[in-house]
């Protein structure tokens, strides 16, 4: 739950301008960006997201560091990616 | 030293370890908490105590969210659960959490209505699907959380849902902080900073701590490297005897945190005058509920809450764990009666926990690390 997993902005909704499409490690799923409304957030962006909401914007090397550091502690990250693909928020 | 096989930048980790070993005192000890769970996590994972000089010991704070839950809140979400009409929502986290009676698992597989959720928003999804129910989110956290949880709340109020509410038991960082640098059980040279709960708070809260009790804090990253530079930064500044904030993790962390997030938590929540922590007891101002204007979506109001103040199993000492007084492998009940499988105490429920961190990762360097800690 407190892990912050980065996430790729594919798209944002048009119609749901605080809602964005993202990939987590090939799950793709809508995320909350509306924390971020100070910054501009847009497709390729890198976000680091937490339960649903994108909390910061990273550059693309710390989203591969954390994405690697993710992957390395297992079944921690596994559970909050199988949380993360049922979660259906739009 | 399973470290070396599994990280790439072993060399790096090698260096910064004789960096630090180079900068202590002989004959004196240093003691350095992480606050936070997931930093407590990869020093297990990564074995990073292995590379600590003997001098150098880790001990491990509250900074987890579903440890410090007290169990009386438990038994409340338990009975909240138990309403008529009532689907209650959690992140997976909360689900093995015991209660008096048992966890929210438990309590699914005797028929209550409980859901896993990953955000608070498919709470709020649930809620829009099933108009005749009433749906409460099982709200923890600190700082990182908080902000959804907020912002949640603002949406149900945006949309004039009506049957969504919240149980709120958020708790805040700082106070905890400072009730363990003013219990007399423990002495600590300086702070490991919570690496997201300050991408919300930023740096400034820490300020107290270098200036009030003259105790450094590095706010770090999560990977083993970040947490290796935090312990030399904080080794530099012992050494020359200061006591200031630094960030480690500036290139995630904001010095002045997420403006927009701390706004949306000061518009729906204010602090509440005390609240139970496990194993630290009541503390005041140290954890949120929701403002009056809020007070439809308030789960605590809407419903009759029992309240009533629970003592934990006299067997667990995740209490002591949680201050950091006691190693993981010390409490009577380690590894024996209570395992991740059958948790007696929240410590060894979530994967932030040090006692579930340490059984999962930690055996291979037990006996290292026991010898240090009583020499």
């Amino acid at each position: 739950m407190c892990l912050g997993i980065p996430g790729e902005v594919i798209e944002l909704l048009a119609d749901q301008p605080d809602l964005a499409r993202v990939d987590v490690s090939g799950v793709r799923r809508v995320i909350n960006i509306g924390l971020l409304e100070d910054e501009i957030v847009g497709p390729g962006d890198w976000v680091l997201i937490h339960v649903g909401f994108a909390l910061s914007k990273i550059d693309e090397a710390e989203a591969a560091a954390a994405l690697q550091f993710l992957e390395s502690i297992g079944q921690a990250y596994e559970d909050e990616l199988a949380a993360l693909a049922d979660s259906r928020i739009e | 030293m399973r470290f070396v096989d599994e990280f790439r930048d072993a060399d790096k980790a090698h260096a910064l370890a004789a960096k630090i070993a180079g900068l202590c005192e002989p004959g004196r000890q240093y003691k350095l908490m992480e606050v936070c769970g997931g930093h407590t996590h990869t020093i297990y994972k990564h074995g990073l105590e292995d590379y600590l000089p003997e001098q150098v010991t880790l001990v491990h704070g509250p900074g987890c969210p579903v440890c410090v839950i007290p169990m009386g809140r438990v038994d409340d979400a338990m009975a909240l659960a138990s309403e008529p009409g009532v689907i209650m929502t959690s992140f997976g986290d909360m689900m093995r959490v015991p209660g008096s009676n048992g966890s929210f698992f438990d309590a699914k597989a005797r028929g209550t209505d409980i859901r896993m959720v990953y955000s608070p928003l498919d709470s709020l999804k649930i809620a829009r699907q099933n108009p005749d129910k009433r749906v409460i989110f099982m709200a923890i956290g600190f700082e990182t959380t908080a902000p959804s949880t907020a912002m949640t709340v603002l949406r149900a109020a945006a949309e004039g849902l009506p049957n969504f509410s919240v149980f709120c038991n958020h708790v805040t960082i700082i106070p905890a902080i400072k009730a363990i640098l003013d219990s007399p059980d423990l002495r600590l040279d300086g702070f490991i900073g919570p690496g997201h709960v300050s991408t919300v708070i930023g740096c400034r809260p820490y300020d107290f701590i270098a200036r009030d009790y003259g105790k450094p804090v590095v706010v770090a990253g999560f990977e083993p490297l970040d947490i290796l530079q935090s312990i030399y930064m904080l080794m530099v500044q012992l050494s020359e005897g200061r006591s200031d904030v630094e960030n480690q993790y500036s290139r995630v962390v904001p010095w002045d945190g997420n403006v927009v997030a701390l706004r949306a938590i000061g518009q729906t929540m204010e602090l509440r005058p005390y609240f139970e922590w496990r194993g630290l007891g009541f503390i005041s101002h140290s954890a949120l509920k929701l403002r009056a204007d809020y007070a439809q979506y308030d789960a605590e109001l809407l419903f009759s809450v029992p309240g009533v103040r629970v003592a934990d199993p006299k067997a667990c000492q995740c209490g002591e764990v949680l201050k950091g007084v006691l190693k993981p492998w010390e409490c009577k009940v380690f590894g024996t009666a209570c395992t991740p499988e059958t948790p007696i105490g929240t410590c060894m429920v979530s994967p932030e926990g040090a006692c579930a961190a340490y059984y999962n990762y930690g055996r291979l360097t037990r006996t290292r690390v026991k010898e240090a800690s009583t020499s």
